[in-house]
């Protein structure tokens, strides 16, 4: 481990001033303090994030070349369509990426050019960093300490986006084992409306990438954020999106992990207005040695607040499954609603499930509620399908289909729920 | 309403505790601090064989290289261990023969706690192993147990009358490595209860243990171990008071259960310690190691509780289900109020295969405590079909207060079926208004909700417990309206 982490201070160390030094200057101390998570850390019970700061670790900080037709197979439906933005090896590359609305509907701007415009140094500073206090880690710290190759989004007031933006995060690993660590900061502003796509592309070798996604949403604006993994056993994530609503507003992120290897995606959904609403949907269905770790965070720090969660696993091979939900209520936050419920399915004899909803509630007029199962597929809804002339293997997988379906209707751009059900369909063999 | 309401809520947090008067009575007590030396004089005192204090060193060696644990929700300052005393014991003629022996003010302690020794024995048919301080003053109903072959006694009668059966069993279920209190426990425990009941015994009555802390400056680390031989019954009952003080005092118990295949135990605790006064000064620290093991096929275990002393209560009664179609059994009800803070749930672990647990447990906080429930439901690799079911609600009463959950699944087999529910209320106007308008004060409506709420945990205690912990519950709480 001390070698890769050698590696990453050198690299640090040469990295050139700018108008996010301090931040990133700060945040390296923080790295430096706090460590990589070890096995005994709370929130990091069943990742051992540790054992990706391998010797073979290399963390490349230059262009690598690639064209937009390397990455032809890993593009998203109606991709012509939308903002396509690319992230090579964790750096913005605006030379693959395409803006595809207005100028004055999206702005987009690395984060350091942005940091450093009059107009946009203000919306920078109150969105960079917003979910460090949530996460005091090294892993966390070690994005910050180099985000100034990432983007800053911002919506202009009272914009309702029709076209999507789609998110690329690409590892080019063709030369060994990567680092990458992209990081995005968006801006809604009031009345605005955005979806946003991420997906994940690992090219060549074993990838790790370690992201952070900060969205600050002000009033009346509604944010769609959807993350879709499916990029191959040997891509690790860990990955960070807080969205903070600092007005009345709805959010709605939509998680779905079909493949990789140790996979841990932190959710924090930071309440901060009156009437703010959020919803949080995941969907992991995972086989072979994947582990994927789901933590969420619903901070309720305002009154009037609705949070609801959903987060649904089929696990199958040796596979694991973590969730972690988090609620917290804070004092003067009465009259909240938060809901959660995590529910499991195991398929394999060698398939693991930890689950932890946890309540931290210090209001006494809130309704919080949570629940988790863990089963298998229903045996009496098998023997009714089977009644009816359906194949065993036909009914399985209707009603792992049904079961997911759940959360695949909670994305609301056509072609991007067509396309990942076209991924779930081909790996529970549905074929109706 | 409102300030209706605060005065109810003036008079439940200033109810006095019932329990906190001091025994007068001449104790016997070894020098304050911790060290092998201190170890040697219990063990000494106590005239135990060589084994016996060997386990103990062993535990003390290894507590030196642990530390005390930090994951608990609950905060206090660092306990000093070297002011403690860790052995005081009512100065009286060694082991009485009869009830009339024992020290008449030591008798009058019991009956002021409602643990009437004699009319206990005539009466109710409950047998009552009395524990003061450090030590076993009173075991009663011990021959008619004995026709039956079963052992009820105190855990140094027990050392010196049945050291194969201690030798076997003390520490099977929880080794002294087992964490920070039990390594303590083990080095430094005074005396307890131990009850063994031989193979295909029912036993024809309830066992109890009274826990009473009388002297000042000591801590009480006491011992159960309960061991069921195949196709056994007992159903235990344990409770604990302490006088006011104005200091902390810790109390560090371990409990043991070993039931074989088909036989039943079931534990039910009414936990009242001193919880400190309104601003927090004084009470007892609960941390307690509670374990059983069912070991045989069919073995049952269950453990109820009712929480509503100790300033600080952290306590995890937990099953290893190690038979197959072994069943455990978790029922709570925890009251926390002022500025108590209490951290408890439990942990089911399945290993044999078509083994199923339960888990309800009820969480009431009021005034400025916390209220956590933390659990663990682990299903292993060759668990196959074991179901688990949990609950876990709270309640809150005034906005000071909080109420947390943590629990943990952790599921290794396909075939299991796990489910957990949680919710967070307080008690609803509506309720209220309800029973308002059919003539119920506001009051009694509330102590009516409550119970209503606790319910599902108070029908498991047996009936002698029932009725003191409705009381109690009555007393912590009724009329707090949020």
């Amino acid at each position: 481990m001390q070698e890769s982490i050698n590696h990453i201070t050198e690299l640090h160390e040469s990295l050139p001033g700018d108008s996010l030094s301090d931040f990133s200057d700060r945040a390296f101390k923080d790295f430096n303090q706090l460590g990589i998570p070890k096995a005994k850390h709370e929130e990091w019970r069943y990742v051992k994030v540790s054992s990706l700061f391998r010797k073979d670790l290399t963390y490349p900080l230059h262009d690598s070349g690639l064209t937009i037709e390397d990455l032809q197979d890993h593009l998203l439906p109606d991709h012509d369509q939308a903002t396509t933005i690319f992230f090579i090896n964790g750096i913005y590359a605006p030379a693959l990426s395409m803006v595809n609305h207005a100028q004055d509907e999206l702005v987009l701007l690395p984060l350091s050019v942005a940091a450093a415009s009059t107009e946009y140094a203000d919306k920078v500073k109150s969105t960079l960093g917003q979910s460090t206090p949530y996460h005091p880690d090294g892993i966390h710290a070690l994005n910050a300490a180099f985000s100034s190759k990432g983007i800053f989004i911002a919506v202009p007031p009272g914009k309702t986006l029709a076209r999507p933006v789609y998110i690329y995060q690409v590892s080019d690993s063709r030369k060994g084992y990567t680092l990458s660590q992209p990081r995005t900061l968006v801006h809604v502003g009031a009345g605005s409306s955005i979806h946003l796509a991420t997906t994940y592309a690992t090219l060549g070798h074993e990838s790790f990438t370690n992201e952070v996604t900060e969205v600050l949403v002000e009033k009346d604006a509604s944010v769609y954020y959807y993350k879709i993994q499916d990029e191959g056993a040997k891509a690790h994530h860990v990955g960070t999106t807080s969205i903070r609503q600092i007005g009345k507003s709805l959010t709605n992120a939509v998680t779905i992990s079909l493949s990789g290897g140790l996979v841990r995606n932190n959710l924090d959904m930071i309440m901060e207005a009156e009437y703010g609403e959020s919803h949080m949907y995941g969907l992991y269905l995972l086989n072979g040695n994947t582990l994927v770790d789901n933590h969420t965070i619903v901070d309720n720090a305002k009154p009037h607040c609705l949070s609801n969660e959903l987060y649904k696993g089929i696990l199958d091979g040796h596979s694991t499954g973590v969730f972690n939900g988090k609620i917290f209520v804070r004092k003067d936050a009465q009259k909240t609603n938060a809901y959660q419920s995590n529910k499991n399915i195991l398929l394999g004899d060698h398939a693991t499930v930890n689950t932890k909803p946890q309540l931290e509630i210090f209001a006494d007029d809130v309704k919080c509620s949570h629940g988790c199962t863990v089963g298998r597929p229903d045996d009496d809804a098998l023997f009714y399908l089977r009644s009816r002339g359906i194949s065993e293997k036909n009914a399985r997988s209707l009603l792992l289909h049904a079961y997911a379906v759940d959360i695949l209707d909670k994305i609301q751009l056509p072609a991007l729920r067509a396309h990942v059900d076209e991924l779930i369909s081909e790996r529970l063999e549905f074929n109706f | 309403m409102p300030e209706e309401n605060e005065e109810l809520l003036d008079q439940i947090t200033s109810s006095e505790y019932k329990y906190g008067f001091v025994t007068d009575i001449e104790s016997e007590s070894a020098p304050k601090g911790l060290n092998e030396n201190t170890i040697r004089f219990i063990s000494a005192k106590k005239n135990e064989p060589d084994w016996m204090l060997e386990y103990r060193l062993k535990a003390y060696r290894h507590w030196l290289t642990m530390e005390t644990p930090k994951w608990a929700n609950v905060a206090f300052p660092p306990i000093d261990y070297q002011d403690i005393i860790y052995y005081s014991a009512p100065k009286q003629k060694i082991t009485p023969n009869s009830l009339d022996e024992i020290d008449p003010e030591l008798r009058l302690t019991f009956e002021k706690l409602g643990i009437s020794l004699q009319e206990q024995k005539r009466l109710t048919g409950v047998a009552v192993d009395a524990v003061m301080d450090s030590v076993s003053v009173a075991t009663t109903f011990k021959a008619e147990l004995a026709e039956l072959g079963i052992i009820f006694c105190s855990m140094s009668e027990a050392v010196h009358e049945h050291p194969e059966l201690i030798r076997k069993h003390l520490g099977s279920v929880v080794p002294y490595t087992d964490n920070y209190f039990t390594a303590l426990n083990s080095a430094v425990f005074s005396d307890g209860s131990f009850c063994y009941i031989p193979e295909g015994v029912r036993c024809p009555m309830e066992l109890s243990t009274y826990f009473r802390i009388n002297a000042a400056n000591t801590g009480q680390f006491e011992r159960t171990l309960i061991v069921a031989e195949a196709g056994s019954y007992v159903s235990y009952l344990e409770g604990c008071t302490a006088p006011m003080r104005d200091e902390h005092q810790l109390h560090a118990a371990v409990v043991e259960i070993s039931a074989f295949e088909k036989s039943e135990v079931k534990y039910s605790t009414v936990q009242n310690w001193y919880p400190g006064n309104k601003e927090g000064i004084g009470g007892i620290y609960n941390f307690v190691t509670k374990r059983g093991i069912c070991q045989g096929d069919h073995a049952k275990i269950s453990w109820t509780q009712v929480e509503t002393g100790s300033a600080i209560t952290w306590k995890y009664p937990s099953v290893i289900l190690k038979g197959d179609y072994s069943v455990g059994e978790f029922y709570s009800v925890a009251v926390t109020n002022n500025m108590q803070q209490a951290d408890t749930g439990t942990k089911m672990i399945h290993i044999g295969k078509h083994t199923r647990s339960r888990i309800v447990s009820k969480g009431i906080s009021a005034g400025k405590s916390n209220n956590s429930y933390r659990g663990l439901v682990q299903v292993g690799r060759n668990a196959v079909k074991a179901r688990n079911f949990s609950q876990c609600d709270s309640l809150l009463l005034g906005d000071q207060c909080g109420a947390h959950t943590f629990p943990y699944i952790e599921v290794k087999n396909s075939s299991a079926i796990v489910e957990h529910e949680a919710t967070t209320s307080k008690i609803g106007e509506d309720q209220i208004f309800y029973c308002n308008q059919r003539g119920i004060d506001t009051e009694a409506a509330v102590a009516l909700i409550i119970n209503g709420f606790a319910k599902e945990v108070m029908n498991q205690l047996p009936m002698e417990f029932a009725v003191e912990a409705q009381k109690l519950l009555a007393i912590s709480l009724e009329g707090s309206v949020g």
